[in-house]
């Protein structure tokens, strides 16, 4: 099974202050024992919000609003993808991990197996299969 | 709402599956039996299993399995006064690990894990040993896996994985297989088994041989993080790249090739937006790497990169067959077999017509080899079927429906000899 690890955003990070050497090294080092495992399969670092932005949806209306974003707790820095056997394997893994003082969050990624019982008969998927074929061809024609 | 409560016996479990390797290897190196070093470790994750819950886990819990373990093995030393010289070099070791803070002790370790674990990989995979044995001696060393799990993954009961074990421990026991990493100039050589269990666990899960679930996962995902671990122990061999770039695009395509009421669905018509694209992203990096270790590609290199065709390849329609041919054709100079053969024969018919592929099929048809495999009538049917040769194609797929031990593959291929109509080929 696989988790995202979800680290928070902080003033720091927000501010686009990169890590001080200490930090970047012992997270490097905690990477590579990641990949050692067999553990990681993806992990990013994300700018600052101020180089986002957000779409609201509100019925037919798209608004965009351009970050920085002010609830900072709620924003996220970066992520990490670990394919692992257990729940309980993420977090031993996730307190192994070099933070100081923050929290963060593991969450379980769904396997597609998982969403067969919305679709019990396969005919969304037929449907969805149908619709991007018609987009594969006309992309194809000039 | 359900909450899912962390249960000590899973964060236990856990911990065992994270740790054990490294400690069965580590042991090993000290006792030089890796029987002995992996029943040590047992006995301390069973006091783990047996304080832990009280006491809460302690702050390192690699550490103190080791710490644990390490008792135990100097309390078995002295009850068995024949080791006296294990007990001497055991000795020597604690002398100087005593000189040590803690903090220096740990990293200590750390430096000689990669080779200790090295050691335990072609320990695991000795050419003393059946590859059965190699491939329950691997999963339970350095998967971390239960006789129990491995025995509910290949579908056999639980004494008979037990049994394999102690076996394969007495016989290296008995042949004094060193604890040690092979020379440079055999290492390649003694590559070659510890790459064909980790591929073959693969396979088994992906295309399971028998039962009635056409893939099982986890036994994908258990031999992809032992070639990934293998990957950074020995990252200048190419063939561990190539293998493990050909798992990541195979197994990237995991849940496109079962369909919704668990049916197997064939390469060509997969829906290829349900391909996990983290795994192919991955494979044909791993693939990148053996390439840039420069040299001519190996088997598994080869093989990724045919996998590689299809996963770049947008739409099944803008597949590259020429060079897919190409690779087989290397790839049957280099390794050649049956199976290869009738591979080369689908990708050559693709590229150069049905009557091509089939011309390299008849000619495997008397192979002994592949007497009874059921992949040979299977695409036997299918050209005949697209040379309109509609009788004989019928009578290919039901033979092949006959053959195969998986009651999904079963259905499909009874499916598609009822589908066998004029016209259905083209």
């Amino acid at each position: 099974m696989r988790f995202m690890v979800i680290v928070k955003a902080n003033k720091d990070s927000e501010a686009g202050v990169l890590p001080d050497q200490k930090i970047l090294t012992e997270m490097g080092k905690f990477n590579e024992e990641l990949v050692k495992a067999g553990v990681m399969l993806a992990g990013e670092g994300l700018h600052p919000s101020s180089k986002g932005a957000r779409v609201r949806f509100s019925g037919g209306k798209r608004t965009v609003i351009d970050g920085p974003f002010t609830e900072s707790k709620e924003l996220i820095a970066g992520f990490w993808l670990w394919q692992v056997r257990s729940r309980e394997e993420a977090i031993e893994w996730l307190k192994r991990a070099p933070f100081d003082e923050t929290e963060v969050e593991i969450r379980q990624v769904y396997e597609t197996a998982e969403f067969a019982p919305s679709d019990p008969t396969g005919e969304i998927r037929e449907r969805e299969q149908k619709l991007r074929e018609v987009v594969a061809s006309r992309r194809g024609s000039p | 709402m359900t909450v899912t409560p962390t249960d000590p016996g899973r964060t236990i479990e856990a911990i065992w599956r994270i740790e054990s390797a490294r400690l069965i290897a580590g042991l090993a190196r000290m006792v030089r039996d890796v029987g002995l070093a992996e029943e040590l470790a047992q006995d301390a994750l069973v006091a783990a299993l047996e304080r832990w819950p009280e006491s809460g886990v302690p702050e390192n819990p690699g550490a103190w399995l080791m710490a644990t373990a390490k008792r135990r093995a100097i309390d078995e030393l002295r009850r068995g006064q024949r080791l006296e010289r294990k007990h001497a070099e055991l000795g020597r070791e604690l002398d100087a690990a005593r000189e040590l803070s803690a903090r220096d002790l740990d990293s200590a370790i750390d430096d000689g894990v990669g080779d200790d674990m090295l050691r335990l990989v072609f320990t695991a995979c000795h050419p003393v040993l059946s590859t059965e044995a190699r491939v329950a001696l691997t999963l339970r060393l350095l998967g971390g896996l239960t006789t129990d799990e491995i025995a509910r993954a290949f579908l056999v009961p639980e004494p008979t994985i037990a049994q394999r074990v102690v076996r394969a421990k007495r016989t290296l026991a008995e042949a004094h297989v060193p604890f040690e990493v092979p020379r440079r100039a055999e290492l390649a050589a003694r590559l070659a088994p510890v790459l064909q269990v980790i591929y073959l666990v693969f396979n088994e899960g992906y295309s399971a041989t028998a039962g009635d679930d056409w893939v099982r996962p986890a036994l994908c995902e258990d031999a992809l993080r032992l070639g990934r671990i293998l990957a950074e122990l020995v990252p200048d061999e190419p063939e561990v790249h190539g293998l493990v770039a050909l798992m990541e695009i195979q197994a990237s395509r995991l849940r496109a090739r079962v369909g919704p009421r668990g049916e197997p669905i064939l390469l060509l018509d997969q829906d290829r937006a349900r391909w996990d694209h983290v795994l192919v992203r991955r494979g044909l990096a791993a693939l990148e790497r053996a390439e840039g270790l420069g040299g001519a590609l190996g088997p598994y290199a080869l093989q990724a990169a045919i996998a590689a065709c299809h996963a770049r390849a947008r739409t099944a329609a803008e597949t590259s067959w020429l060079r897919i041919t190409a690779l087989y054709d290397a790839l049957a100079q280099l390794a050649p077999s049956p199976i290869v053969e009738l591979n080369r024969a689908v990708a050559v018919a693709m590229a150069f017509g049905p009557a091509a592929g089939l011309a390299i099929v008849d000619a495997l048809v008397s192979q002994p080899q592949l007497e009874g495999y059921h992949l040979l009538p299977s695409v036997r049917g299918d050209l005949l079927a697209k040379l309109g040769r509609l009788d004989e194609a019928r009578a290919e797929l039901e033979r092949a429906a006959s053959l195969t031990r998986n009651a999904r593959e079963r259905e499909l291929l009874l499916q598609r000899a009822a589908a066998v109509k004029p016209g259905s080929g083209t």
